[in-house]
């Protein structure tokens, strides 16, 4: 065990430079679309530039880039520290990172050429999914092996919410993503109808919750108590939300295939389980939350703190949210509307994306050997920025999927309907545009981010750090 | 047992966490993928023809569903709006599925020989020279794009080994009807034939 004595930070230090840099170029990208949405012009007639390519390379490149680097990075960091030994594999590890990054870029060149499998999260087509899955193989042999060499007893929270992420997504892109090749761009999976609703819904949902929700829990077990200087707030919570939280979430993806032809008994179950995930949910967010009992006033000079409490406060925000949009008289109204576009966002930018900057924030200087970031003053500007950006962003989106469910179910008295579809798009313009405010706000934010990263990293050079003996 | 021995075991963890995300994946999958109401197709409910599948896959690989659903649900704002709701039969052929989740355009299911093929096409070309208040993209390129008739006789064949009923006759004769067609030819008669074949139309 020649190498023992010190952390690998290398790869942490790579995944978290790269969570910044696909944050960016996501969130940019998300932003040309949202713009696109009020000036088609836009578009400009080119089929690598056209709204319907681009969006899944927004949602692949803000979950599996942006999200996926920060959850690497992090994961990395967070069991070599809890285990108190080096990662396990080099070589592996640095496979990760570099077969990760290719599969990112493979993703932006073949989605915006129309080469998709067009099941949402999943479009990536078979070669590319044969990657993922050698990756994530990877991933884990890596993770486990590391918790197998651990020089403690007991394996910390952080890490189981890290292990049933990597398990569970494992799991669910190998089976959503089974289909016979025509050519090496084009593949028929090998469901039909509504099994394959179901299955991709079942996929679809649990990426939302495991890789956007455990995986980030994760994240916030380890980052919160260590920025507040505090121990998790309750252990046997965090006990009851783990196996709760995990067990619920697979049950619940029929709430996205409310009143379809998918049959009546997976819908009512689907229905039921999201509303009870709100316990769940809410025990994380509590738990979250009241690590900061004692150490309030911390929020008065930490910026990051602010970020991982407003990320905790969305949690909940979005977690109470989904469970009442799962109810089918409340789906009924805002399904295929933009309330849906503002749910998403409200978790994907309040929850993952503030908790993963205020993480990156907490974590940067330790692995570049500094005690803080070059600027917490610039932290501060990001944390308003962003955080105006989400509501922004939440409450045009929330007025506008409220306004489309209302006017498309409006009759007269006669019983014909008041509205043609086009006039809920024309009542939908003003919204469209405070939300590309939001959205630019927060990309202002990263840009903020950027500069402030800049100027930590290229100031000092990392140095090895030993590895802790166990208290 | 108490969770303490969970914690000092990760095999014995990772064992529990795959039994407690499996089950929920298993009740609601496996009845599903063994009732014929999920697999059997409705009355006059047939594999897409040659070049309906080629406009299909179009209509995918352009990435339409992330505007318009395929999916009327049973409410009479609905039926009203796009025609009859729909039936797990109508999807069976459906590799994968286009039910959609947002309507920025509206719904699709039932939009065939709604419009002229001459409407759909100067619409896909410039959607605001038919609908000025359109947020719609131009696809002008699809009628540049000639289909490759090689491509569609594999497609068949791969359905045919999944199980789709298509006939040899119709896997012979698949690249003659694409031959000199382009892909807006293709998605036009895809998008005219979507809802056709239900028995009662509105």
């Amino acid at each position: 065990m020649e190498t023992t004595a010190s952390y690998n930070d290398k790869v942490v230090r790579q995944f978290t430079i790269m969570t910044v840099i696909w944050g960016i170029v996501g969130m940019l990208v998300g932003v040309l679309l949202a713009a696109q949405l009020i000036w088609p012009q836009l578009n400009f007639d080119v089929p690598f530039l056209t709204y319907s390519r681009l969006r899944p390379l927004h949602t692949n490149a803000v979950i599996f880039a942006f999200g996926g680097s920060a959850l690497f990075a992090t994961s990395y960091y967070v069991v070599q520290r809890t285990c108190h030994v080096r990662l396990m594999f080099d070589k592996l590890a640095a496979f990760t990172f570099w077969g990760w990054q290719a599969i990112i870029v493979l993703a932006a060149i073949t989605l915006p050429l129309g080469i998709t499998q067009s099941k949402e999260y999943a479009e990536l087509e078979w070669p590319i999914d044969l990657l993922i899955a050698v990756v994530w193989v990877a991933y884990a042999v890596v993770f486990f092996s590391t918790i197998g060499r651990r020089r403690i007893k007991h394996i910390y929270v952080a890490n189981w919410f890290y292990g049933a992420f990597i398990i569970t997504v494992a799991v669910l892109h190998i089976f959503n993503n089974l289909a016979i090749p025509v050519t090496l761009t084009k593949s028929y999976v090998i469901y039909t109808g509504v099994v394959d609703a179901m299955m991709q819904w079942w996929y679809g949902h649990n990426a939302v919750g495991f890789f956007l929700t455990a995986g980030f829990l994760g994240m916030m077990y380890y980052f919160v108590p260590k920025q507040a200087g505090r121990p998790v707030y309750s252990y046997r919570l965090s006990v009851v939300h783990f196996w709760s939280l995990i067990a619920i979430y697979m049950w619940a993806g029929p709430h996205h295939l409310h009143y379809t032809s998918l049959a009546d008994w997976a819908q009512t179950l689907g229905m039921v389980f999201s509303v009870i995930l709100l316990a769940p949910s809410w025990g994380g967010m509590i738990n979250g939350i009241m690590t900061l009992s004692g150490a309030w006033h911390k929020l008065r000079s930490d910026p990051v703190l602010k970020f991982m409490i407003v990320a905790l406060s969305f949690y909940g925000m979005s977690t109470f949210e989904g469970p009442m949009m799962s109810i089918k008289t409340v789906n009924a109204l805002s399904h295929y509307t933009d309330w849906t576009i503002g749910h998403v966002h409200s978790g994907a930018l309040g929850w993952v994306a503030m908790m993963t900057i205020g993480s990156v924030y907490s974590l940067l200087p330790r692995l570049y050997n500094r005690d803080g970031m070059y600027s917490i003053k610039l932290i501060d500007v990001h944390f308003w920025t962003s955080t105006i950006g989400v509501v922004l962003y939440a409450v045009s989106m929330w007025v506008a999927g409220i306004t489309q469910g209302l006017m498309w179910r409006a009759v007269n008295d006669d019983g014909t309907l008041t509205y043609s579809f086009v006039e809920s798009l024309k009542a939908t313009y003003p919204y469209y545009g405070l939300r590309l405010v939001g959205g630019l706000l927060f990309l202002a934010g990263m840009f903020i981010m950027a500069y402030n990263v800049w100027k930590t990293v290229s100031e000092t050079k990392p140095a090895p750090v030993a590895v802790l003996d166990p208290a | 047992m108490r969770h303490e021995s969970i914690e000092k075991s990760v095999n014995l963890m990772m064992v529990l966490i795959v039994v407690a995300i499996s089950i929920g994946g298993l009740v609601e999958l496996i009845p599903l993928m063994l009732s014929s109401d999920a697999t059997e197709p409705d009355e006059n409910i047939v594999p897409y023809s040659a070049l309906r599948l080629a406009g299909r896959d179009v209509y995918i690989s352009e990435g339409c569903y992330g505007c318009h659903s395929q999916q009327i649900r049973p409410f009479r704002s609905e039926t009203e709006r796009y025609g009859p709701f729909s039936t797990a039969g109508e999807f069976v052929y459906d590799r994968p599925f286009q039910f959609g989740s947002k309507r920025t355009g509206p719904d699709l299911s039932r939009v065939g020989g709604r419009y002229s093929d001459d409407w759909q096409r100067l619409h896909l070309i410039d959607p605001r020279a038919l609908v000025p208040e359109s947020n719609m993209p131009g696809y002008p390129w699809l009628a540049e794009r000639e289909l490759d008739p090689e491509l569609i006789t594999s497609k068949l064949r791969t359905l045919q080994f999944l199980g789709d009923p298509y006939s040899d006759e119709q896997i012979a004769a698949a690249a003659g009807d694409v031959e000199g067609k382009t892909e807006m030819d293709a998605l036009i008669a895809y998008l005219q034939s979507l809802g056709t074949n239900r028995r009662s139309r509105r």
